[in-house]
C-alpha cells in the first residue's frame, strides 16, 4: 500500500463517529457570517442594514484575484454588520442576520436528485464555482478557482482528490463519501473537465475500507468517453492529508521548496469541496452549509452534522448531547492541526471542521524539559526539516539562519512536538519563526 | 644552509605580499568621510534601533549625508549626544523631546475573570495567537515579559506578586524597542516630565463601555468626562477609549478625579490637597 516516504507518526485514530450518519442541525434565529472565511483578500459587503435576503444569495462579493464570495445562509433581515470576535478572539468583519422562514434563491435546486450530466464548458463552469464562493474545505479555505486556474507553464495531468481524513476524531469526510458517493464523483468529472484532463485520483486511508468500496463499486458507471477515476487506499500515516504528502504517496512526484503542487501536474482537491462543486454546478447551489464532527471520548451522542453557516456551534454541541463534565479543551478542528477555543457559541464558517472535546487528561501539555538531541522531532518531520534547531533560531531571533534552513516549509502539521520526549513546544515557536520569516521575505519581495 | 634558504624565501614572500597588499590597498581604496567615525564615537554604541536606523553606524552615516539634523534625534544618547553630533557636523541639532515608555493596562491579573487557562509557551505572541490570552479583556498585558527580554538597558522588570509590568523611567531612554515588541501593542512612548511625573489613560480597551467594564473593573469605557474636564484639548475619545496627547497635557490632573473606574493613572505626584487639609 502506498503512502509518503518522508516522517509521520501515527496518532490513536479515535474515529468513534465514522458509522454515525449526517443529522441536520436547526437553523437558528440569528446567523453570524464572517465575510474573511478564506485566504486572501476579505470580501465585500453588498448589502446593507435592514435589507431582506434569501439563503444563498451573495451578501460579499469577492474582495481581489484570491478571494471568495459570501452567501447568506439562510432567510431573513440583515440585523448588523459588525466586527465580532471568533473563538480565538479575533475581530472579523461579520454580516448579522435574523431569521425569517426559510425561503431560498429561486435558482437553486432544493431536491435531492442526481444530475450526472454537465453540459457547461471550462469557462462557465470556473464562473460558477467563483460565483458560488467555493473555497478548499480542507481547511486551508484556498478559494478554489484559483486552484483551477494553474499558471500556464505548468501541464496539469491528474487531479487528485484528498479523502484521506487523516486527523484523528474526524469522520464528516468518511460520511461524505459512503451518503453522498454520487455526487463526488460527479463532481470530479466536473473538475476534470473544467481542468481540460481526464485522470483523477481519489486518496482514502485504509480505514475507510467501506468508503473505499463502495466508491469502486460506483466507479465503473463514471468512467466513460476516456474518464479514468480510480480509487487508491493509502496506508495510514498522519500528516498523508498534507497537499505535498498526498502527492508524493500517490504519484511518487516531490514538490519542490517554495513551489506550488500545479509545478508537479498535480491538482489536489478536497472530498468535500469537490461535493460543493458539484452542487454549485449542478444544482446553482452556492456554499450555504458545511458538515462537521463533534466527538469526544466522554461525549453522549457524538455525530456528523450538517449546518448553516453562521450557526453558532454551541447548536450542533447540544445535539451531540453537550459538553460532558471535565472536558479540559474544546478545539475547533482536528486534535493536531485545529486550535483550542474559549466557547463553542461562535459561529460556523467553512473553516470549522470539527468541534473535538478532550478531557482534562488529554489535554494538558506535559512539563518541558531540555532537548536531549534524541533526532525523533527531525525523524518525524513529514517535509525533512529540522524542528529542534528551527524553533531555537525562532526564539533567538535568529530569522536569516531559520530562512536558510527553510523554515517556510513548514506545513505545521505538529508531528515534532507530538513526537517529543521532553515536551518542548516545538511547533509553537517554528510557527512564530515562520510568520516573522514571511513578512520579512514579503517585505523584501515588495522592496 | 638550509635555515637560510627557508628564511630567505620567507623573507621574499613577505615582501612581495606586502608590496602587493599596498598596491592593491592604494587600488580599491574606499573613500570614507573620516566625521562619519567621529560621529559614531559620541553615539551610545546601543545599536537599540531606536533611532529608526539599523544601529549606530548607519545612524552616524544618515547625519554625515543629511543637510540638516531635523529628524534625526538619538533617543538613547538624548539632546546632549545630539550637540555633540551637531559640534562635528557643523550643524544645529534639533530639539528633541524625551521620551518614556508606558504600559497602557492595569494588569492586577488577580482582579481580572480569565476565560480561559493558557499551558502555552511563555511568549506573548505565541500566547497572542490563542484568544489574546488568558483573560477576558482581549487587549490586556499578557505578562510573558517580551518586553523585558526586547529592553537592552533592563529598564523592563515584571512584579511577579501583581503581574504587573513596571516600567523604570530613569533607566528607559525611549527607544522604543519594548512598543515594536508588544504584540497587543499597549506600550506607548510619552513625553518625559520632570520627576518622572506620569498622567495616562492606563488601558487600551476599545470595546464598548459595558464589554469593557466586565473584562476589567479598571477599563476605560469611553465615557468622555475627562475630554470635557481638559481645558487643554489633550483628551480625544476614539473607539470607546480616551488617549490624553502627551505633548499637550499640562498635568494639572483634572481629569484623574473625573474618571470612574480609575483607568487614568498618576504616577510620581505628591499627593493632592483636598480642601479639609487647606482649613
Amino acid at each position: 500500500m502506498k503512502t509518503f516516504r518522508l516522517g509521520g507518526i501515527h496518532p490513536k485514530e479515535n474515529k468513534i463517529t465514522a458509522s454515525v450518519p449526517f443529522k441536520y442541525v436547526p437553523i437558528p434565529s440569528e446567523v453570524i457570517i464572517p465575510l474573511d472565511q478564506h485566504i486572501g483578500a476579505p470580501a465585500v459587503p453588498c448589502v446593507a442594514v435592514g435589507d431582506k435576503v434569501k439563503a444563498g444569495q451573495t451578501i460579499g462579493n469577492p474582495g481581489g484575484f484570491v478571494s471568495a464570495a459570501v452567501h447568506s445562509s439562510v432567510s431573513g433581515t440583515v440585523k448588523k454588520i459588525e466586527n465580532v470576535r471568533d473563538a480565538w478572539g479575533v475581530l472579523h468583519n461579520c454580516v448579522i442576520i435574523t431569521v425569517e422562514g426559510d425561503d431560498w434563491m429561486e435558482n437553486i435546486d432544493k431536491s435531492d436528485t442526481l444530475i450526472t450530466e454537465c453540459k457547461l464548458e471550462a469557462k462557465e463552469i470556473l464562473d460558477k464555482i467563483t460565483a458560488s464562493g467555493i473555497v478548499g474545505l480542507g481547511g486551508a479555505c484556498f478559494p478554489t478557482q484559483v486552484k483551477l486556474m494553474p499558471p500556464k507553464d505548468a501541464k496539469i495531468d491528474t487531479l487528485i482528490v484528498n479523502a484521506v481524513e487523516c486527523e484523528p476524531y474526524l469522520t464528516h469526510n468518511h460520511r461524505l463519501m459512503l451518503e453522498k458517493g454520487n455526487e463526488v464523483i460527479v463532481g470530479v468529472k466536473i473538475i476534470l473537465k473544467a481542468l481540460g484532463i481526464n485522470k483523477a485520483i481519489i486518496g482514502v486511508e485504509n480505514n475507510k475500507k467501506d468508503a473505499i468500496e463502495h466508491l469502486k463499486s460506483l466507479l465503473p458507471k463514471y468512467n466513460t468517453d476516456g474518464v479514468q477515476i480510480s480509487v487508491e487506499a493509502l496506508k495510514m500515516k498522519y500528516p498523508q492529508g498534507g497537499e505535498k504528502q498526498l502527492i508524493h504517496a500517490l504519484t511518487g512526484r516531490v514538490v519542490r521548496s517554495g513551489a506550488i503542487p500545479a509545478a508537479t501536474g498535480v491538482v489536489v482537491q478536497n472530498v468535500a469541496t469537490v461535493f460543493a462543486v458539484y452542487e454549485a454546478v449542478q444544482k446553482n447551489k452556492p456554499i450555504m452549509e458545511i458538515a462537521l464532527t463533534v466527538s469526544g471520548k466522554k461525549v453522549a451522542n457524538p455525530g456528523n452534522f450538517i449546518l448553516r453557516i453562521g450557526t453558532p456551534l454551541a447548536d450542533a454541541v447540544a445535539m451531540a448531547g453537550g459538553i460532558p463534565d471535565g472536558t479540559g479543551k474544546l478545539i475547533c478542528g482536528g486534535p493536531m492541526m485545529g486550535r483550542s477555543m474559549i466557547s463553542v457559541n461562535t459561529p460556523a464558517n467553512k473553516r470549522t471542521s470539527a468541534v473535538v472535546m478532550l478531557d482534562e487528561k488529554e489535554s494538558v501539555r506535559g512539563k518541558e524539559t531540555n532537548c536531549m538531541r534524541c533526532g525523533k522531532c527531525v525523524e518525524a518531520c513529514p517535509m525533512g526539516l529540522e524542528p529542534y534547531l528551527l524553533s531555537k533560531m525562532s526564539k533567538l531571533k535568529m530569522y536569516d539562519e531559520a530562512e536558510a534552513h527553510a523554515i517556510f516549509d513548514c506545513i505545521e502539521c505538529g508531528c515534532c512536538a507530538f513526537s517529543c520526549p521532553s515536551n518542548r513546544p516545538l511547533l509553537d515557536y517554528v510557527r512564530l519563526g515562520k510568520a516573522q520569516v514571511m513578512a520579512i521575505m514579503k517585505n523584501r519581495n515588495n522592496k | 644552509m638550509t635555515v637560510l634558504y627557508s628564511i630567505l624565501i620567507l623573507t621574499v614572500i613577505g615582501l612581495v605580499s606586502a608590496v602587493l597588499l599596498y598596491v592593491l590597498l592604494q587600488k580599491f581604496k574606499v573613500e570614507e568621510d573620516p566625521r562619519i567615525d567621529q560621529v559614531q564615537e559620541v553615539l551610545p554604541g546601543a545599536n537599540c534601533g531606536g533611532c529608526g536606523s539599523a544601529g549606530c553606524r548607519n545612524f552616524a552615516e544618515r547625519c554625515v549625508k543629511a543637510t540638516s539634523l531635523e529628524g534625526l534625534s538619538c533617543p538613547v544618547g538624548g539632546a546632549e549626544t545630539m550637540k555633540k553630533v551637531g559640534a562635528i557636523l557643523g550643524m544645529e541639532a534639533a530639539e528633541s523631546t524625551p521620551m518614556v515608555a508606558v504600559v497602557k493596562c492595569q494588569t492586577v491579573c488577580n482582579d481580572r475573570p480569565t476565560s480561559n487557562k493558557y499551558d502555552g509557551s511563555m511568549n506573548c505572541r505565541i500566547s497572542q495567537t490563542l484568544y489574546s490570552g488568558e483573560s477576558t479583556c482581549p487587549y490586556s498585558c499578557l505578562g510573558f515579559g517580551d518586553c523585558v527580554e526586547a529592553c537592552q538597558f533592563g529598564a523592563i522588570s515584571i512584579n511577579y506578586e501583581t503581574g504587573s509590568v513596571v516600567v523604570d523611567a530613569d533607566k528607559c531612554t525611549g527607544c522604543a524597542s519594548c512598543v515594536k515588541a508588544c504584540p497587543k501593542h499597549i506600550i506607548e512612548l510619552r513625553k518625559k516630565w520632570p520627576k518622572n511625573r506620569q498622567i495616562y489613560v492606563k488601558c487600551t480597551n476599545e470595546d464598548k463601555g459595558a464589554i469593557a467594564r466586565k473584562d476589567c473593573p479598571n477599563a476605560c469605557i469611553g465615557c468622555g468626562k475627562c475630554a470635557k474636564v481638559c481645558q487643554f484639548e489633550a483628551i480625544t475619545i476614539t473607539n470607546n477609549l480616551a488617549h490624553i496627547d502627551t505633548m499637550k497635557c499640562r498635568l494639572c490632573r483634572k481629569c484623574v478625579s473625573e474618571c470612574p473606574t480609575g483607568a487614568i493613572v498618576v504616577e510620581n505626584f505628591p499627593p493632592l490637597k483636598t480642601k479639609e487639609d487647606e482649613k
